[in-house]
């Protein structure tokens, strides 16, 4: 099993992520943006949180842009898995891998807490291990985590079950309180909270433990 | 470019009093260029020098076993085993944060963690101590919202979690707010870098952004006491760029691993000038620049400018020429400037050229070493006149006025505006007493805390000193770490004053007192003077941050209250009510002595609960607002009702020191007692963890009402 990891000039949870995935079992390169592809044989891109380019022109744009990012949508094209989180769901948001936009928080303040979810669908490699409506704490870090897409898509990610997560209380205005949402083969999610950051006992919560072991597990088997 | 000729104004303008220009003359025999006599203010100025303080810092025991850096260097650096070592310093911005708020906290914040990762450390830890002015001052509320905002935007970024802090009002901070921010790495005690040049003809390097002319004469500026043109002070804060310094600390890691540095410093206060001169100075050399070699953000900037401006996320090296391949690619990977500007030289001469003409050819030792050192008259704080009777109160009342105010309110609006988690190793987040981190990859943890109550320093400076360093004692006991070395950020009015500089020397002999019988030496600091707007001055403010240690296989006490737990109180209540919380916010008052110190009991104490980890469940310091206010905040965290058998107002909340409350269970309770017994130390039960309400002897409140209080009254004040 091989993850990679994608640092950008500003992020700043790549390492929290490598860990996440080490702890699963996972071989994690870490792959440096300026890079043009992915080592051989990587079964899952980790597209982690921080202020990729600052948050310069707006958050994640710059960093879908970089030349990495065309190799993990060729990769994701292919079939291929992605976990983006934080500025990650930002940036695979701006590479168009995942619909809808993250806009400025609704209290225009960042926030930092654990915030609990309910489960939306289990239907997905990083949501297999939970039950539909578990709910599970996970902290979130953000200033742009106010999810928004339009009527029309909404109803489609609705009809198609692709909402991963929802918040148990909306902290930030997303619509439909979607804190995280799969691509159209389920194989890309992007999520605004950090499950890496509730994946030891030292960290005073667990829940994000169910996600990497699921999807080592869906690598195993697969 | 003609430069102004020099006049007793344009000397005054740069903070220079006649006798120290005086010196100057003697010094270089001759009248200075107007960039030698810039490059003097900036050095010579109280920020950089501390002037007036220095006589009374070399005092304070600085030494230890576990030390490996005092102070001097750009952060203290204490062993923590396994070939570790912490790296922290403390250090303040609060004129640039009055003067433009989010800026100045944002590159306070930025300005120590360079100061950290210069030697060589990654920041894994950060704090903040905020004093601002009563909340119904028309400039508090945007300056609150600024510094938070500041500090998150600057931290957040970077990627360093905010574990701790404090936040505090008062009428005194009305035109003068305290920004105090600490920070703390990690690094391996061989892979540590100092900023001592050596070899002659070494090339000096400038790595980072760019210069430009924000900063020019910040730390003159941070020097003066403030009045009504304070607006236009506002071009001398410097702008920070978070993603640049996140760049800077990966590059300067990666570059350290090249094995290319010899000697790096970063740039602070006073930027190329002051880092520059302290190379040399440490490395009893020389040193050579071209400033038209510098990198430079504006057009025909001046080498008066150059030299003064504090531009941001800048660093200054003597690289190994050999070497200078490897180095250069490190930057140029992460797209930031590597410009050789000099060299070291062998005389004794800090020789600034810029396009081929000599700008400034000074002797460079005398720039630190000769700088002005000042033994300011001072008079003894006088005693504490006798304090009137406290009337008794309803005990809930009471406790309900404390969390109602945004000094003893929760402070989540604050603290969740910080990234507390990030890089995943916080095990204890800002807001119950210490924080904690783990030292990445091991079982070992970090406790750390920062301390100090004003009030008390300004009743009775030694007592109020020695009582910052035994909070801070405590509050790493209380999660069971080994208190380790301290920092200290002295802030302070006009030291010309001999009642300041009373303050000043009343407050660095309690310190030092505490920090000799607590072993917590003082490793790193910084000093902050002229805190006065229009002639009035902050409450004396020396502020500790304190680090502890939670060695590999030890448990931290970060458990909560349970109901059926028994209240237990370690240490002896007197009933202290003198210049207390209560006597503050219920009585508008502020008499009385500070509470009395007993540095002895505080060890026993504090050896004790750190012994008894494993009968305690839960435990926190008794510091201001006393019993009654830590036994809410534990019912508070835990969820579960309090009740206390006393409803004695002294009792419930004075703040006698060298205490703390405990909970556990009855067999936990009984185990303690007798511990305690054999330890001496006092030990008394005074309640229990039980329901869901808040009661003190008769007096009676249901816990969900004053919770809803206590997390939105802060918001209220201040959003």
């Amino acid at each position: 099993m091989r993850a990679a990891v994608i640092v950008f000039p500003g992020s700043n949870c790549d390492r929290d992520m490598a860990v996440a995935f080490e702890r699963a079992g996972f071989a994690v390169d870490m792959v440096w943006h300026k890079d043009v592809s992915l080592p051989e044989g990587v079964d899952i891109v980790g597209v982690p949180g921080g202020f990729s380019f600052g948050d310069y022109l707006r958050c994640g744009a710059i960093a879908a842009n970089s030349p990495i990012c065309r190799a993990v949508v060729d990769h994701a094209e292919r079939g291929g898995y992605a976990l983006g989180v934080c500025n990650g769901f930002q940036i695979l948001t701006e590479t168009g891998l995942l619909p809808g936009a993250l806009r400025r928080n609704a209290g225009l303040k960042y926030i930092c807490k654990t915030v609990r979810l309910v489960t939306a669908t289990t239907d997905t490699a990083f949501t297999a291990a939970y039950d539909k409506g578990q709910e599970i704490d996970i902290p979130i870090a953000h200033h742009d985590g106010n999810y928004f897409v339009d009527d029309a898509k909404l109803a489609q990610l609705q009809d198609e079950d692709r909402i991963a997560f929802t918040y148990a209380q909306n902290p930030n205005g997303s619509v439909a309180d979607i804190a995280g949402v799969v691509s159209k083969n389920r194989r890309v999610l992007g999520m605004m909270p950090h499950p890496e950051r509730a994946a030891d006992a030292g960290h005073g919560g667990t829940d994000g433990i169910a996600m990497f072991d699921a999807l080592a597990s869906a690598f195993v088997s697969a | 470019m003609q430069e102004p000729a020099i006049t007793p104004d344009l000397i005054e303008a740069h903070g220079l009093k006649p006798d120290e220009y005086e010196l100057i003359l003697e010094i270089i025999g001759r009248e200075p260029t107007f960039t030698e006599l810039g490059i003097f203010s900036a050095m010579w100025n109280e920020h950089c020098s501390y002037k007036s303080s220095k006589k009374w810092l070399r005092t304070l025991p600085t030494d230890g076993p576990q030390v490996i850096c005092g102070p001097g260097e750009n952060a203290g650096i204490v062993d923590i085993g396994d070939g570790d070592a912490v790296v922290f310093k403390m250090e303040s911005h609060n004129h640039p944060s009055y003067i433009e708020p989010y800026q100045g906290a944002a590159t306070g914040v930025g300005g120590i963690l360079r100061d950290v990762f210069t030697m060589g450390a990654r920041p894994v830890a950060a704090m903040n101590s905020l004093s601002f002015g009563e909340t119904s001052h028309p400039k508090t509320r945007r300056l609150v919202n600024g510094v938070v905002e500041g500090i998150g935007g600057y931290g957040n970024c970077f990627g360093v979690p905010t574990v701790g802090g404090e936040v505090r009002f008062h009428p005194a901070y009305n035109g003068n707010c305290l920004v105090n921010a600490f920070a703390a790495g990690l690094a391996k005690t061989d892979g540590i870098f100092y900023s001592a040049a050596s070899g002659v003809g070494m090339p000096v390097v400038y790595l980072g952004a760019k210069t430009g002319r924000d900063g020019v004469g910040g730390a003159t500026m941070a020097s003066a006491e403030f009045d009504d043109t304070i607006e236009e002070k506002r071009p001398t804060v410097q702008v920070g760029d978070p993603f640049t310094e996140k760049r800077l600390m990966e590059a300067t890691l990666e570059l350290m691993q090249t094995g290319a540095v010899i000697s790096i410093q970063d740039m602070g206060a006073a930027g190329l000038t002051c880092s520059a001169v302290e190379m040399g100075d440490k490395g009893k050399l020389g040193v050579k620049l071209n400033l038209e070699d510098v990198p430079q953000r504006e057009e025909n900037m001046t080498a008066y400018e150059m030299m003064l401006s504090e531009s941001q996320e800048r660093m200054l090296m003597v690289l190994k020429p050999e070497l200078e391949a490897e180095a250069r690619a490190v930057f140029e990977k992460w797209d930031l400037d590597f410009a050789i500007v000099g060299e070291t030289i062998a005389e004794d001469r800090f020789l600034i050229m810029h396009n081929g003409e000599v700008k400034a050819d000074l002797p460079l030792s005398p720039l630190s070493g000769r700088a002005p050192e000042y033994d300011r008259p001072w008079v003894e704080t006088p005693a504490a006149a006798a304090m009137d009777d406290v009337p008794q109160i309803d005990p809930v009342d009471g406790l309900r006025a404390l969390i109602s105010s945004p000094n003893y309110a929760g402070k989540q609006w604050v603290y969740e505006q910080y990234d507390t988690m990030v890089m995943a190793d916080t095990q204890r987040a800002p807001g119950l007493g210490a924080g904690i981190i783990r030292v990445h990859g091991t079982d070992k943890k970090l406790a750390f805390t920062s301390d100090v109550t004003p009030r008390y320093v300004r009743a009775n400076p030694f007592e109020g000193g020695k009582q910052a360093v035994a909070e801070a004692w405590r509050n790493l006991c209380a999660v069971g770490a080994k208190p380790l070395a301290t920092t200290d950020n002295l802030n302070f009015g006009n030291p010309e004053k001999p009642e300041i500089m009373g303050q000043f020397v009343g407050a660095i002999k309690g310190i030092g007192a505490a920090v000799a019988a607590l072993d917590m030496p003082i490793v790193s600091g910084n000093v902050s003077l002229y805190n006065e707007t229009d002639g009035s001055a902050i409450l004396p403010t020396p502020t500790i941050g304190a680090v502890g240690l939670i060695a590999a296989g030890e448990e931290p006490i970060t458990g909560t209250a349970r109901d059926g737990h028994v209240a237990l109180v370690i240490g002896e209540t007197t009933g202290h009510l003198g210049q207390s919380a209560l006597l503050a916010e219920v009585f508008n008052r502020e008499d009385g002595d500070a509470p009395h110190v007993d540095l002895d009991a505080e060890k026993a104490t504090g050896e004790f609960i750190r012994a008894n980890r494993d009968l305690i469940k839960a435990c926190t310091d008794l510091s201001d607002g006393g019993l009654a206010l830590a036994a809410f905040e534990m019912a508070e965290t835990a969820g579960v009702g309090v009740h206390l058998d006393s409803d004695d107002t002294a009792f419930l909340f004075g703040e006698d020191q060298a205490r703390y409350l405990i909970a556990c269970n009855f067999d936990q309770a009984e185990a303690l007692m007798v511990a305690a017994g054999k330890a001496g130390v006092h030990i008394e039960t005074v309640g229990r963890f039980t329901g869901d309400t808040v009661r003190f002897g008769a007096s009676e409140a249901p816990l969900s009402e004053l919770a809803d209080i206590f997390r939105s009254a802060f918001a209220g004040a201040v959003a």
